[in-house]
């Protein structure tokens, strides 16, 4: 999948990976997609939840080898 | 992006480092909801708050006795179980570098960078003898009215 901009967030432990997500998110314009890529076995759910609370549209995600991608279009 | 004005308040009551590290990661986290995020800090809590080098201030007698006692700043903070006399601290900081965890002052700088509004209890303060100059700087000081101005438009608010 197509994306603007990849966010490597592996390796960093919660809160991290929403708080950069949250400031790259920041950095696009409205329609374009981040890629997110963590580490932590919690960033599923928690891109998911942040995905929906903050009107931002995970189009897909994916797990190989215990790297968690996602891909989310900004509202 | 949407605009929303969420908002989410915590009230640090506790002066324990694990208890602080919760409130600060949740506090990030709101943050990162794009809520106002407000922490205040009353009794305990307030010693999160505190400079690491001694300020000069003039205090009484028992106000020299509480804040000798009282651990001086975020690094100082002991754990609410197993501290061990300061050793189970120690051996926290280390498992969170090996996790790759933000140690407190990095989560206290976070949150100041995110915009999240650290309020000081002005009462607590008068009680434990802390001064204004004791505490670190880019942080406000209110009572309770203050924060229940903050807490009745929040959906989440935590006592920590």
């Amino acid at each position: 999948m197509n994306s603007d901009k990849v966010l490597d967030a592996k390796g960093l432990a919660c809160p991290m990976p929403i708080v950069r997500t949250k400031k790259s998110i920041a950095e696009l314009q409205s329609g374009q997609v981040l890629e997110v890529h963590a580490t932590d076995k919690g960033a599923k759910n928690d891109l998911t939840a942040w995905a929906k609370s903050t009107g931002h549209e995970l189009l897909s995600s994916n797990e190989e080898n215990g790297v968690y991608k996602f891909w989310i279009r900004k509202a | 992006m949407t605009e929303n004005n969420e908002k989410t308040t915590i009230v640090l009551f506790s002066g324990e480092l694990d208890k602080a590290i919760a409130a600060f990661i949740i506090a990030n986290g709101a943050a990162a909801y794009d809520h106002e995020v407000t922490i205040f800090f009353t009794f305990w809590g307030l010693n999160a708050l505190r400079k690491d080098e001694q300020a000069v201030v003039k205090k009484g007698f028992l106000e020299t006795m509480f804040a000798k006692m009282m651990p001086r700043g975020p690094n100082k903070l002991g754990l609410s179980k197993m501290n061990f006399g300061g050793m189970g601290s120690k051996m926290i900081k280390h498992v969170m570098k090996k996790h790759n965890a933000l140690s407190l002052p990095e989560l206290i700088e976070l949150a100041k960078e995110q915009g999240v509004k650290l309020v000081a209890c002005t009462m607590t303060m008068d009680l434990l003898g802390l001064q204004k100059e004791e505490l670190m700087e880019g942080i406000e000081f209110a009572g309770v009215a203050a924060y229940l101005g903050d807490a009745t438009d929040a959906k989440v608010n935590l006592f920590i």
